[in-house]
């Protein structure tokens, strides 16, 4: 146990395993995001509904259900980095941001306590942002919580700005992109986003202190890319595409302006589309989620060699159809949540 | 007469609706060049006006009733049985069956029922710029997913080198995002539909 709090960065030795299945939606489930806490997880999904999870006792069960505030698909949820706001995109050409209404003191110290039954799961509407000219497709927070990004169907990236009245500008619309922009990440702790397409490209946008720039095109996978994922530190992100590779980019440098160039290229693991991919940074853990219903797990041979990824763990039929999107915990080592195409919610841990 | 007109006014929201999906743009404040697409639409001729139409193909053999009571006979999905399940969709603009006009045959459908299951099916325009050509890709789809368990994966795509822009539509297909975006929309679902069970 001592030796575990010295070495702060666990391997993971076992296998994963399931922890338990959460039923509920009424149709496919597209995307799943954690609470920063660790203790929460959000569902979106086709039924047009967007589902808050949270643990009590050994049990996952439904806090709440967000409906009527989308009148289509529910693609995507994110939490903001401060746990306060919930963003749902939907294909429906809205943005919505929920402000959670239990006041923030109650919530820090009811989460000491590692309980969620003291908490009202009471989400207000916020805010609704709107311009896309078609279906959103992505939401995501900068690791600040400062900025919002937005992407859709009709080829641009929104970049929204929250103020301090609870208001949110639009700083900036990038149309760089030639087709569907699938998803937006930030980078873990500077104002860097990055964006997937349909045009198979993979761009980079960087903040100089007033505008957005596309800092990098990165043009290598052969089809749609569906998802991007960033390491803890920031310098290495993992991409996943309909061509079924999944690729390794790296950081050249520290700069903040540095190129990124692929270091691997993950062939011949994948027989179906890719959906969504997840970075674990605790365990260094890369999780994918793939249309043929299984999840794997990736991981750098050695820390001497860790352009070089291989495959450690195959988990068959993880769901019944298609595994649509995949999130690590933030807290809770190697917990890990999927959704599917069966309607379904998965909890799994990985055995330390 | 008024039969004929209501049919081709039919078709010709069809294919504005299919315009507005395979070339993601036509928002409302385009609406001039949108109402000048429409009105084109509305004097053009079809697509195809005279297409040719093939013989079908006989009809499935039937087991017996004593075959069809032996349970401990492990009996696959076949191309055959896909090809029923598909050969009856109507052509969104005529009042033949797909087989009829052979966009689909039996020949250009692969099976595999181990395991999860695969259905791959390749289906041909009438013609190589045919416009409807989303459509007839989305009701074979449509049709088989509410047909066959739901294990199954399929993949509906284009005959390579049966359409001017085969590749992109067959990409667009097998996104499916933007099938499931497509047929959230009422006016695609119902032009589907009716396709599908006429």
């Amino acid at each position: 146990m001592f030796f575990e709090i010295i070495s702060n960065k666990p391997t993971m030795s076992g296998e994963l395993q399931k922890v338990c299945t959460l039923n509920g939606h009424k149709n496919i489930v597209w995307c799943v995001a954690w609470h920063p806490n660790g203790k929460i997880l959000a569902s979106s999904s086709a039924d047009c509904t967007v589902r808050i999870w949270a643990q009590e006792g050994n049990d996952w069960v439904c806090k709440t259900v967000l409906e009527g505030f989308h009148r289509r698909t529910v693609r995507s949820v994110a939490f903001s980095p401060c746990g306060r706001y919930l963003a749902s995109a939907g294909f429906d050409l809205t943005t919505n941001i929920y402000k959670w209404q239990d006041d923030l003191s109650k919530f820090e110290s009811v989460f000491i306590q590692y309980a969620t039954f003291a908490l009202s799961f009471e989400f207000e509407l916020m805010a609704n942002v709107e311009g896309h000219e078609n279906e959103v497709k992505c939401c995501a927070w900068s690791s600040c919580g400062r900025f919002l990004a937005t992407c859709g169907r009709d080829k641009t990236v929104w970049i929204w700005e929250l103020d301090e009245e609870d208001e949110f500008q639009c700083l900036e619309v990038m149309m760089s992109h030639k087709q569907d922009v699938k998803s937006v990440q930030w980078h873990p702790s500077e104002e860097i986003l990055a964006s997937t397409s349909y045009d198979n490209s993979i761009q980079l946008y960087s903040f100089d202190g007033e505008e957005w720039n596309v800092q990098q095109s990165l043009e290598e996978h052969t089809s749609t890319v569906w998802s991007l994922s960033f390491n803890g530190l920031g310098n290495y992100f993992c991409t996943c595409s309909d061509d079924r590779t999944v690729k390794i980019w790296k950081r050249t440098s520290e700069e903040k302006t540095a190129k990124w160039q692929c270091v691997c290229n993950l062939n011949g693991y994948h027989d179906r589309p890719i959906f969504d991919i997840d970075w674990c940074s605790k365990l260094d853990l890369i999780a994918t989620a793939c249309g043929d219903n299984n999840i794997r797990l990736f991981q750098s041979k050695s820390e001497h060699d860790e352009d070089n990824f291989q495959l450690i763990q195959k988990i068959d039929n993880a769901h019944n159809a298609d595994v649509n999107g995949i999130a690590w915990n933030p807290v809770k080592t190697g917990l890990l949540a999927s959704c599917s195409d069966d309607r379904t919610v998965s909890l799994w841990q990985c055995v330390l | 007469m008024l039969r004929e007109h209501l049919l081709n006014l039919k078709i010709h929201f069809i294919y504005i609706v299919v315009v507005k999906f395979e070339f993601n743009f036509l928002p409302e404040k385009e609406s001039i060049v949108f109402q000048s697409v429409a009105v084109m639409m509305l004097q053009r001729r079809l697509d195809n006006a005279a297409p040719t139409v093939y013989e079908k193909r006989n009809a499935r053999r039937q087991t017996t009733e004593q075959q069809q009571m032996d349970f401990s006979v492990h009996d696959p999905i076949d191309a055959m049985e896909i090809f029923d399940l598909i050969r009856d969709i109507k052509d969104p603009e005529h009042p033949f069956t797909l087989e009829e006009l052979n966009v689909v045959s039996l020949e250009n459908i692969e099976v595999e029922d181990k395991g999860v299951g695969r259905v791959v099916v390749h289906f041909t325009p009438t013609i190589p710029h045919c416009s409807m050509a989303v459509i007839i890709g989305l009701c074979i789809r449509t049709k088989l997913s509410h047909s066959l368990p739901r294990r199954f994966k399929i993949d509906v795509q284009l005959t390579p080198g049966s359409h001017d822009m085969d590749a992109q539509l067959s990409k667009q297909l097998a996104d499916k995002e933007r099938v499931a975006a497509a047929l959230e929309r009422p006016e695609i679902f119902q032009s589907v539909i009716s396709c599908i069970y006429n």
